[in-house]
């Protein structure tokens, strides 16, 4: 029995669970449950596979298995880790774990709204261990397609237009996205059975002709998902109106399937076209991370200023991606694990506050840190990672990504890469200005003191998620010394033609 | 073979008849007429199997039993469209075409 | 010699934070304050203990101090060379900076038990107190630039914290803000300026980077960029780091608004210890400087010697004491920094270098005297501006001495420790650029005049009548006044060109009575002045400013700089970048998405209509096909 099997299975009882319990109460104990053990399932799954490396393991993917699906299409369920797939997957565990925690207070069609972002949960966990393209796609969309009824039925605000936005954009990068899966298909054997796997498609160097034109819709695709400017404009809309937590699992599990769909699919498969058009990306992600940041200074909702932090620091990811060598694939690594669970606790806080004031306007609050202390603090945790204070983990992440661009030796990726950096002082002017004006400051309504400090299920989302940020800030070496055995075969062939 | 009369005479017939159910088809605003158009587009048919039937391939058959079927299926789609028009009738009170445009978008 | 001890600087503080910052509201505020103080009672031991061992026990090595790396682990490997490590690295700064540190955190520990007593928050400050000791205490003992820039980063946040210590005022909020933002934006520099020198000399460590093999700079000092050699480019854009921290001008907008925390905030961070560690940045990094950036060095100088007559200046026309010494501060940095300019490398010719670090030193232990005293002053008075107080000297006699102490040591006063670090300063920049001189020399009159003028308003001067009758400061806060001011009377006599030289190897300097003689005369023109000014009340300081007019008003105002900054932030940045961009956003990147949906429904509208329900028409339409059909087939498909 492959452990990767439980990623799939344990989110399929538990929802076969919930359609069984009576009320809300039984609904989200089913759900913590379920979800309790998917994160233990990650954890033991991880220490397993650095123990299975260390003992000498050399494969490129861990708990190989392979099962055919489909035998005329030659479809396969394919499983399979890697060392990036598996910090991937515990960062999804521990963020739909705190989800579930945050949304405890969920009531209306509680039942549903558990089994449809648990349903969302399989998909993420199925397209990180995934290495068959078409089993990879077909989770895909089964994260994309809840989201939908997410937020149309328990958002708030413009909510169907939003979901309807949000759904319709992603669905149109998964347009694009089947174009490029089936470009691969098609041409990835010349006598034999053409494949959708991923390691033997790895094998294959494709025609320039061809990774010229289907590299596009394979970067653009994940992109779009990744918030790739200028295609990013669904993660506004969508977060603001998204319950607490769908935007903390779409911020900071499902963006990352862009940034983790573009290395994998689009750049290690088609790495000569990766190379050739790298320059297009990378001034638009140059134009994500400056822009998104200057964007967020304007904003006054809570969770808009949230969401275009989360393009800025998105774009960094795939900005590291393209610069295409191992320290800034490491640090772009390190910046999707830091930058879910940072906007996780972000958005986990803001609902947290937002069921409390009922609002989100930033202006209309102030002083809230003499009142709600705990939530005030991890406020300021969240904000002071967003903002790369060492000992938090956004430096670290920050850092190796800049340390990484910078090895370039010509002039157009060293001025982006310090067009690029300039984002951490704006990253600094908006939290601060936020920390200030929604925390700091003298108590702006009388009612405020009538507020409840977090109750203990608010603290355990919210310490679920500051701990690792804290670990991995602290002691980064357990988390960015153990990727290279992901990142030497990308890196070794995106550079194999230079 | 019918002496003396060549093939494209009684082509020129089915024609005329086949465009005729066509305008019938499209202009008349009855349904019993249209229904009677399309019999007579049937029929134009029928003629046209059983006369290329007889000049071109005289020792086979397959043109005049296709236009049997025909004939057979044109009494059943009549039998069905006229079930139609009553019921329709029996809603709307009326067999115009022009009426009946319930069914669209 | 065994320093692995010294980790113990490192975890005490840190320990002291996390418990007060966790478990501090569980118990009561004094366990926090003597969690604290306790602590950092044994970091000021041990460090004192470690420079005995590095100076007098360990010793030269080869005729110079060597660079002792105590301990040293991988923290963040970033490349196969390129590798963050956190670790201890003690040589003549670093260890000098310990004590400094140490002593001036401790006394400040022990000063704020009296004088935070019954505040709210009171384990709060002590956990953010000891959170900063731990972060300026791992600056100065990093072994490379990288965790300079780690613990440097994390100052700044200590520094944001304890500004905004009061937090639900709006003026602490507002002045938190701007020290970060400001800070970080000079980081900013740092960081771009370590990502260039790292690259090009493949390392971080500072034993490599200031050592005397200089064959790591070659990969790069062919290279240039707008007519400077990148490693000029880098020194400049990492002094800009230490411009932030150290407040230079232009970046020393933040200083006086951080005065809206704690007054032994101000004395810990603001006066003694986070605000040189861009003097100590200079110094760590001096060899680099001296021999890649030449350049960057005159250009240090110049910054210094102009912040420090600029600040002089405007000391002279606040009224708020803790802005006076605010001024007063960044005016003595600036000497610190152009003594680094002017210095060079190796034995006498370094005595530029030795002097800034000898300074330093000194103005530790006189400039956190004279906060703790404002503070001793502010806890009686409740107030901050001169105007409230007058004659206090009969209410506080220990706070009178030895404010008395201070005043006299930082106006060069012969004898006291400021008298012979200053006067070598003077050396230095007499040496280097007599224009530098010149400056720093009317600087020092002008320093002695403001500080006098502040001692005889606050002591002298009218005699104001108070609410309640000021009172005494507890023991618990003179104890510490007293120490200080013994130390700024001492601690001249350390000698520093044995111990702290560029170059490790140890010189003789002299006074050099030429220049310490005009410089104490200057002094003296400027303690006589403030006298003349200040001492009763009189109405000349009131003339004066009248008759200077428009050049006074600008002066007060701290020359619009602030009214600029905001200019450009909140108008240009907030209003002519921002906001076109959330606006082009909506309405342009997110308009084009809507304007896709838009044309896709109207369309389905449009095209909607071709389903009528008309059968006929259908039919029309199916007839027409086949014809056309028909057409197509027999004339073009054959």
């Amino acid at each position: 029995m492959n452990i990767l099997n439980l990623f799939v299975i344990i989110p399929v009882l538990t929802v076969l669970g919930i359609m069984f319990v009576k009320d809300y109460k039984g609904a989200r104990m089913t759900a913590a449950i379920g979800m309790s053990l998917q994160l233990v399932a990650a954890l033991v799954m991880t220490l397993m596979y650095f123990a299975e490396r260390k003992a000498g393991a050399s494969g490129e993917f861990l708990f190989y298995t392979d099962i055919t699906w489909f035998k005329t299409l030659n479809i396969h369920y394919t499983v399979g880790v890697d060392s990036i797939a598996v910090w991937m997957i515990c960062l999804a565990s521990i963020v739909v774990f705190a989800g579930i925690f945050a949304s405890w207070e969920v009531q209306y069609l509680s039942r549903e709204f558990y089994i449809s972002l648990i349903l969302l949960a399989t998909g993420v966990f199925g397209f990180f261990i995934s290495l068959d393209l078409f089993t990879m796609f077909l989770f895909y969309e089964l994260a994309v397609i809840p989201m939908y009824l997410l937020i149309g039925i328990w958002g708030s605000g413009p909510k169907e237009y939003s979901a309807m936005k949000l759904t319709l954009m992603l669905m149109g990068g998964s347009a694009l996205l089947v174009v490029g899966l089936l470009g691969l298909y098609f041409n990835s054997s010349a006598a034999g059975p053409v494949t959708f796997n991923l390691l033997e498609l790895s094998k294959i160097n494709f025609p320039m002709a061809m990774q010229r034109f289907f590299f596009p819709f394979l970067f653009v695709g994940f992109g779009i998902l990744g918030a790739l400017f200028p295609l990013h404009t669904w993660s506004p809309d969508g977060h603001s109106s998204a319950p607490t937590a769908v935007s903390m699992l779409h911020a900071g599990v499902l963006m990352k399937l862009g940034g983790y769909g573009c290395l994998r699919v689009a750049m290690f498969l088609l790495p000569e076209a990766a190379n050739e058009m790298a320059w297009i990306f990378l001034i638009l992600t140059t134009i994500s991370i400056v822009y998104g940041a200057f964007g967020a200074i304007w904003q006054k909702d809570l969770k808009y200023i949230n969401a275009y932090s989360s393009v800025s620091h998105c774009g960094l990811v795939l900005f590291a991606l393209l610069m295409m060598n191992k320290t800034a694939i490491n640090g772009a690594v390190l910046q999707m694990i830091s930058h879910g669970l940072m906007t996780a606790l972000f958005f986990a806080l803001i609902g947290m506050i937002y069921g409390r004031t009922h609002t989100r306007n930033v202006p209309e609050m102030g002083g809230l840190m003499a009142v709600i202390p705990f939530l005030g603090v991890s406020y300021v945790i969240a904000g002071l990672a967003s903002l790369g204070l060492p000992g938090l983990s956004g430096f670290i992440a920050e850092m190796t990504v800049f340390v990484g661009a910078f090895a370039h030796t010509d002039t157009f990726h060293r001025v982006i890469t310090i067009i690029a950096t300039m984002s951490i002082v704006i990253t600094a002017v908006y939290i601060l200005r936020v920390v200030g004006q929604l925390l700091l400051g003298p108590l702006r309504e009388k009612e405020y003191l009538e507020f409840p400090d977090a109750r203990w299920y608010e603290r355990l989302s919210l310490v679920v998620l500051i701990l690792p940020i804290a670990i991995i800030g602290i002691y980064p070496a357990f988390l960015s010394g153990t990727l290279a055995d992901a990142i030497v075969p990308i890196v070794e062939r995106l550079t194999a033609m230079l | 073979m019918i002496e003396g009369i060549p093939m494209t005479h009684v082509l020129i017939v089915s024609a005329f008849m086949f465009f005729a159910g066509i305008c019938g088809f499209i202009i008349r605003r009855n349904m019993i007429t249209i229904l009677m158009s399309i019999e007579l587009i049937l029929n134009a048919v029928n003629i046209n199997l059983v006369v290329f039937n007889k000049y071109l391939y005289p020792d086979q058959l397959q043109g005049q039993f296709f236009a049997l079927f025909v004939v057979g299926i044109a009494a059943a789609e009549a039998s069905v469209a006229i079930a139609l028009i009553i019921n329709i009738y029996r809603r709307l009170n009326s067999i115009n075409v022009e009426q009946v445009n319930e069914m669209k978008y | 010699m065994n320093y692995s001890y010294t980790i113990l600087i490192l975890l005490i503080p840190i320990a002291a934070f996390l418990f007060n910052g966790l478990l501090g509201m569980k118990f009561k505020p004094i366990v926090s304050g003597l969690v604290g103080t306790i602590g950092l009672g044994i970091v000021f031991l041990l460090s004192w203990y470690t420079a005995w061992q590095y100076f007098f026990v360990g010793g030269m090595v080869d005729g110079e101090f060597p660079k002792i790396i105590a301990m040293s682990m991988d923290w963040l490997q970033f490349t196969d060379k390129l590798t963050i490590r956190m670790g201890i690295m003690l040589d003549p700064i670093s260890v000098m900076m310990l004590v400094v540190v140490s002593s001036v955190s401790f006394m400040v520990h022990i000063y704020s038990l009296g004088y935070m007593k019954g505040e709210k928050g009171f384990e709060r400050f002590y956990s953010f107190l000891s959170l900063f000791s731990f972060s300026m205490l791992g600056l100065v003992v990093a072994t490379n630039i990288f965790q300079m820039y780690v613990f440097w980063e994390l100052v700044g946040i200590s520094s944001f914290l304890l500004i905004g210590f009061y937090y639900q005022k709006p003026s602490a909020v507002a002045a938190s803000k701007k020290a970060f933002i400001v800070t970080r934006f000079a980081d900013l520099g740092f960081l771009i300026g370590i990502l260039l020198l790292s690259f090009f000399t493949q390392t971080f460590d500072f034993t490599t980077l200031t050592g005397a093999d200089h064959s790591i700079f070659e990969s790069g000092a062919a290279k240039s960029f707008m007519g400077m050699s990148v490693f000029t480019w880098a020194c400049l854009l990492i002094f800009m780091g230490g411009a932030g921290k150290s407040a230079m001008f232009p970046f020393h907008i933040w200083l006086p608004d951080a005065m809206e925390g704690p007054t032994p905030v101000s004395a810990l961070i603001h006066a003694a210890t986070m605000v040189v560690a861009g003097v100590f940045l200079v110094a760590r990094m001096f060899p680099v400087f001296f021999f890649q950036a030449p350049d960057a060095l005159e250009v240090i100088a110049y910054v210094g010697g102009f912040t420090s007559l600029f600040a002089a200046i405007i000391a002279c026309t606040q009224y708020d004491i803790k802005r006076v010494l605010a001024f007063s501060t960044l005016s003595q940095i600036g000497y610190m920094i152009l003594a680094l300019g002017v210095s060079g490398y190796e034995g006498h010719e370094g005595v530029g270098y030795m002097a800034s670090m000898f300074h330093l030193f000194t103005h530790a232990f006189f400039k956190a005297l004279l906060f703790l005293g404002a503070g001793a002053i502010i806890h009686a008075v409740h107030s901050n501006v001169m105007q409230d107080m007058g004659g206090l000297r009969k209410y506080m006699p220990i706070t009178h001495i030895t404010f008395l102490i201070a005043c006299l040591t930082i106006s060069g006063v012969p004898f006291l420790s400021a008298f012979f670090s200053k006067d070598e300063i003077l050396v230095a920049a007499f040496h280097h650029n007599k224009l530098l001189f010149a400056v720093e020399y009317l600087v020092a009159g002008i320093t002695a005049f403001y500080m006098f003028r502040l001692y005889f308003s606050i002591f002298w001067g009218k005699d104001t009548q108070y609410h309640h009758t000021p009172h005494e400061a507890p023991k618990v806060m003179t104890i510490p006044l007293m120490i200080l001011a013994i130390g700024s009377i001492f601690a001249g006599y350390v000698p520093f060109a044995k111990l702290i030289t560029a170059d490790g190897r140890p010189f003789e300097s002299h006074i050099d009575f030429a220049i310490a003689i005009p410089s104490v005369l200057i002094g003296l023109v400027g303690i006589g002045l403030a006298m003349l000014m200040y001492r009763k009340e009189t109405h000349i300081p009131e003339r004066i400013s009248i008759a200077l007019g428009g050049f006074y008003k600008t002066v007060y105002n701290k020359f619009y700089i602030d009214e600029i900054y905001l200019f450009i932030t909140k108008k240009i940045i907030f209003n002519y970048i921002s906001r076109p961009v959330a606006w082009f956003d909506r309405h342009i990147v997110d308009g084009t998405m809507n304007g896709i949906g838009w044309i896709t429904l109207t369309s389905a509208k449009k095209i909607k209509g071709l389903q009528s329900g008309y059968l006929p028409q259908y039919g029309m339409v199916f007839a027409l096909a086949a014809v056309v059909f028909v057409l197509i087939f027999a004339f073009l498909v054959r």
